[in-house]
């Protein structure tokens, strides 16, 4: 039985046969009936827009029918029951298990008590291993994976999604260059173990810096809360923001990708040039949902 | 009157009847080591401590002698994480009865408690912490934190 719960459980021959699958699928190569028979549980224990309703698209392109739990509010959770026995219990109506839980650690215990095939959706502040495969996905649509620059701007802390991005990067020989504000930087024994595994990660203290070195830059949310007051925020905040005038002068194939939502992190003007993938990106949900479900389920 | 002069060379504290030496702790851990093997102000064994002794081995050391109590190994592996090259005799009627070394766990469970408050294993959860005994640290196979100091301090 196959789970997929941290991008570091995979290798790179899993990740390549993965994202080749779903470059076949994104090319109208499948079987819109290959799960016609099976039901996919969706267990969002925490809000989700693109990862939890990719999935359901990816499912129901499939030819395969999902159930979920509703609100939180109404679900057995609410009444105290522990998540071992919901994943239990699930495990009786459905022939694989999405889950999202604030809980970090949630997935790896999911798949200890599940009887099907568990797929992490976002575990705390952990993992999130399919918006991984989709950022991957969606820069070799342009470029190779091995050896190339890649940026990685705003909460480097707190970001799951440049936490797992970085790690998987390092199974390429891809160049890490990292830019954040202080306080938010990428945690430093991922950055040693990064380095350890072989990836050159360079620091940078302004975007300014490095931009017309990068083949792909990678941004993410600034969130407020983790300012003591408004006002540090928007001084920090304006700071990172991707611009036009910032892209002036880039490398002509340089891509910018953002595992949304932005709030304001990229400006309006830069959604119209060539360098935005961050809506392609999205979209890759779900073609690269669909190749982890067929994995999982076939 | 009696004077009392120094020891040459002699013992500092004497040998026990039955019992164990824990010997070559790295220097200043003799008193996380009782913790470990959960020996407070309140338990009875006879318990004596030596600490930054000179040691040819590890150039210094704490020793710990504990009366009329043989260590489990659970207890043994715990001490390696924070003293991997302790040597263990088991004493019986003065005799050195069974003598090794430690060896670090390859995995521990339900031994640590996780610092991450946001981690599964410190929610309601039916399962034990589980730690991966890496040279930086302990890594915690749920959440993925990494542990590099206090030690003592996080086991349960």
């Amino acid at each position: 039985m196959k789970h997929i719960i941290s991008i570091r459980d995979l290798d790179r021959q899993f990740i390549d046969e993965l994202i080749n699958h779903a470059n076949h699928i994104a090319s109208q190569h499948f079987n819109a009936n290959s799960l016609s028979d099976k039901i996919l549980a969706l267990l969002f224990f925490e809000p989700s827009t693109r990862t939890r309703m990719s999935f359901e698209a990816a499912m129901a392109r499939l030819g395969g029918t999902s159930i979920s739990v509703g609100s939180i509010e109404a679900s057995s959770m609410a009444k105290g029951e522990t998540l071992a026995d919901t994943i239990r219990v699930v495990s009786g109506y459905a022939d694989a298990i999405v889950l999202r839980h604030p809980k970090e650690g949630a997935a790896r215990l999911a798949s200890e008590f599940a009887s099907v095939p568990v797929i992490n959706a976002g575990d705390g502040a952990g993992q999130h291993p399919s918006q991984t495969l989709l950022d991957l996905y969606t820069i070799q649509q342009s470029l190779p994976l091995d050896g190339i620059d890649v940026g990685m701007i705003g909460d480097l802390r707190y970001g799951r999604t440049a936490h797992s991005l970085a790690y998987a990067l390092s199974l390429y020989r891809s160049r890490i260059h990292v830019i954040s504000p202080k306080g938010l930087e990428l945690p430093s024994a991922l950055i040693g173990e990064l380095r350890e595994r072989g990836t050159e990660v360079v620091e940078h203290e302004h975007v300014e810096d490095i931009i017309k070195e990068l083949d792909v830059l990678y941004v993410t949310r600034i969130q407020r809360e983790r300012f003591p007051d408004s006002a540090s925020y928007f001084d920090v905040s304006s700071s990172y923001k991707i611009t036009t005038e910032l892209l002036e002068g880039v490398r002509s194939h340089l891509i910018v990708l953002h595992p949304l939502p932005r709030v304001d992190e990229i400006e309006p003007e830069v959604d119209d040039l060539p360098y935005a993938r961050y809506f392609e990106q999205s979209r890759n949900g779900v073609p690269v949902r669909m190749a982890m479900l067929q994995e999982v389920l076939k | 009157m009696t004077t009392l002069m120094p020891p040459v060379g002699g013992l500092l504290i004497n040998p026990i009847k039955n019992g164990t030496v824990i010997d070559h702790i790295t220097s200043g851990e003799a008193l996380n080591v009782l913790k470990i093997i959960g020996i407070t102000g309140t338990t009875t064994e006879s318990v004596s401590v030596a600490t930054n002794v000179s040691s040819g081995k590890i150039g210094r050391k704490d020793i710990v002698k504990i009366e009329n109590r043989e260590l489990r190994k659970e207890e043994m592996d715990r001490i390696a994480l924070i003293a991997p090259r302790v040597s263990i005799n088991i004493i019986r009627d003065y005799k050195v009865y069974a003598k090794g070394g430690v060896e670090r766990p390859k995995f521990l469970l339900g031994v640590v408690r996780c610092p991450n408050p946001g981690c599964i294993t410190n929610a309601h959860e039916p399962v034990s912490s589980r730690f991966e005994v890496l040279p930086n640290g302990l890594h915690c196979m749920y959440c993925d934190w990494l542990i590099t100091n206090d030690i003592t301090g996080h086991m349960i």
